[in-house]
């Protein structure tokens, strides 16, 4: 911490401040024109303050369905995105950790091989793949599933590398204490290692959560019913090229919601999620 | 209880590196077996083999009747102690000890009374709630031995166990573990590089060099009687003094006729600094060796000081133990006298005892 007299310290406030404030004014924004009718909103300029359409534009939006994609309730929304984020979550956790476990503490033919191979995804982003993912989808059945959603977000090398790393830190000792205790593999995964791992996966968690809250270019091809919108998509289809057609009010409600979980995910977690990061705990 | 049998193991690892070179070894029921040698030794691999950690590249090693090459660690009834605990650091300490047990699907009343008399034993009852990462090193260890115990195996394993603690608690736990053997009077392994360790703990002490048993027997045997020049250098500290001996004697060295001469191969002579003295200003005594020492230095432990000191003509350094404390300055010439009976004789090609 810097602590000097003088005019350092209200000078660093004043920047934080304004910092603060030209992140914060959008979400304020957002959530004003949210509160509003949506004559209000095509009339500007908007006011600062929040309007008395709170209960009428999210009663509408959460219960009653948006008539521009399909008279989908948002609650449906958020259920999908709420699915989609959770299953990549936990999905990719799952898959590495089980990844991670079979690179470090087992020997077998290829065994880097697999690990160089793993690693080598790393280079290729979704959208390099795209294509023969949706084939494979389509042939799969899988279009406007939720299965088909999370799949092909699942294999996760980053994390898979992290999982590695952390392994890696556990002492032979510890591996050899639990095999003298008559641990098998999976014994020991569960009841050792993944204890062990308790931060890292809280950490990772939150990351990966928030990571497929906000997928957009894989939800947008593999669903077409209106039904199966994740709320990011949802967010797209109800904006129209015509300013007057767009339901402006609730796209304003819908993205005020769309934040909301991500950011309850982050504050719940926050304490795992530094601890998860900082710590070196063995 | 069991006995532990070792028959000419090897141990070779991957790219033709051999680590043991044939051991054989058998330890009796109860017995307290130490093996020392310095580190690359393969002390610990052989520990490791024992334990099931290593595989065995040939040879058999076996436990109580059984041939256990094959058994998984767990089923080779046995207990490791590690150098750095191992404990797990999410449980609590009464987990820990509870945890090989649980494994085994042994019935709960039984696994509280072994970890309370476990406890009891090691003096860890209060500690039983508390994490690893709660607990001093002293206390680790206790722990470490706790999780050892409950499992009541045929064999103990030890591995530098006491390495990570500091002079003082050290010395009370290696009391400790011997007063624990003796009372479970449990076969126990033991791995070292540190001879004092070796010397007090051990019924039997195993000296090792690359790969190989230098020698074995009772710790006074092995320190009386070294078999190889090796063993004669790592058991004793300061370590014992060796003088080349060359076609005309040892320069500064009288002895007594014929001490010195003698045929058959070239001969390194050996002495302890514990049987030489300083003999300045006194007339020699029949029978005795004497040397003429310039001091190169003098290293005061309290009790002991050691005088060391060089033969003339760039002769070998050597130490004499004197009591109490000595204020010889360096630089001094001066007499020291040994009796030839204490003498160790060497074959230097081969550096076996004679």
């Amino acid at each position: 911490m810097i602590e000097k007299p003088g005019i350092g310290r209200p000078l660093a406030h004043v920047v934080l401040v304004l910092g603060v404030l030209v992140v914060a004014f959008p979400i304020y924004y957002t959530f004003i024109a949210s509160t509003q009718s949506l004559t209000t909103i095509l009339r500007p300029p908007l006011p600062l303050t929040p309007g008395d359409q709170i209960a009428a534009n999210y009663g509408e939006a959460l219960f009653g369905g948006i008539g521009r994609i399909g008279g989908v309730a948002v609650t449906t929304l958020l259920f999908n995105t709420l699915v989609m984020a959770l299953g990549i979550a936990l999905g990719k956790i799952f898959i590495s950790i089980l990844s991670a476990f079979a690179v470090v503490f087992f020997r077998f033919p290829l065994r880097m091989v697999f690990f160089w191979l793993i690693f080598v995804t790393l280079m290729l982003p979704v959208e390099v793949r795209i294509l023969p993912t949706y084939k494979v989808m389509v042939d799969l059945g899988m279009i406007d599933t939720y299965a088909g959603l999370i799949l092909p977000l699942i294999a996760s090398a980053t994390a898979t590398l992290l999982f590695r790393q952390f392994f890696m830190t556990i002492p032979s000792e510890l591996v050899e204490a639990a095999r003298i205790d008559g641990a098998g593999p999976l014994r020991f995964l569960r009841d050792i290692l993944l204890p062990l791992s308790k931060t890292n996966i809280a950490a990772l968690f939150v990351i990966l959560f928030i990571y497929g809250w906000t997928q957009y270019l894989w939800p947008l091809l593999v669903t077409n019913d209106n039904q199966m919108n994740t709320i990011v998509i949802a967010l797209k289809k109800m904006v129209s090229f015509a300013d007057a057609d767009t339901p402006w009010h609730m796209v304003m409600v819908t993205s005020i919601l769309a934040i909301l979980p991500p950011v309850l995910v982050v504050v719940l977690m926050q304490r795992w999620f530094v601890r998860g990061l900082v710590e070196s705990e063995k | 209880m069991a006995k532990i049998e070792l028959k000419d193991v090897r141990k070779v690892y991957h790219g033709g590196v051999e680590a043991v070179k044939g051991v054989s070894l058998s330890v009796e029921d109860g017995a307290f077996v130490v093996l020392v040698g310095p580190s690359g030794c393969g002390k610990s691999t052989l520990l490791r083999m024992v334990a099931g950690l290593e595989s065995i590249s040939s040879g058999t090693i076996a436990i109580g009747d059984r041939v256990v090459n094959e058994l998984e660690p767990a089923e080779r009834d046995i207990a490791m102690v590690f150098q750095n605990y191992a404990l797990y650091p999410h449980m609590t300490v009464r987990k820990n000890l509870e945890y090989g047990l649980k494994n085994r699907k042994m019935a709960s009343g039984e696994i509280a009374r072994r970890v309370d008399e476990a406890a009891k034993m090691l003096e860890i009852g209060a500690l039983l709630d508390r994490r690893p990462g709660q607990l001093s090193g002293g206390q680790r260890q206790r722990v470490a031995m706790g999780r050892a115990l409950v499992r009541e195996p045929a064999a103990f394993l030890f591995d530098e166990p006491l390495s990570n603690l500091d002079a003082k608690l050290r010395v009370q736990m290696r009391a400790e573990i011997r007063r624990l053997q003796r009372r479970l009077k449990t076969t126990s392994l033991y791995v070292t590089h540190d001879q004092l360790e070796a010397m007090t703990l051990a019924d039997t002490l195993v000296v090792l060099n690359a790969g190989r048993i230098e020698q074995a027997g009772s710790p006074m045997e092995v320190y009386e009687r070294p078999a190889s020049l090796f063993v004669a250098t790592f058991i004793g500290s300061p370590a014992m003094n060796l003088l080349p001996l060359g076609a005309g004697g040892i320069a500064g060295l009288t002895a007594p006729d014929g001490l010195l001469s003698g045929a058959g191969p070239a001969k390194t002579l050996g002495i302890r600094p514990e049987h030489m003295r300083l003999a300045d200003g006194e007339a020699p005594r029949p029978g005795e060796m004497r040397f003429d020492l310039t001091v190169t230095g003098v290293e005061v432990v309290g009790a002991e000081s050691f005088v060391y000191g060089t033969l003339p003509e760039g002769g070998p350094e050597v130490a004499v133990r004197v009591a109490g404390y000595s204020h010889v300055e360096p630089g001094t010439r001066l007499a020291a006298a040994a009796d030839p009976a204490y003498l160790h004789r060497f074959d230097r090609e081969t550096g076996r005892r004679i």
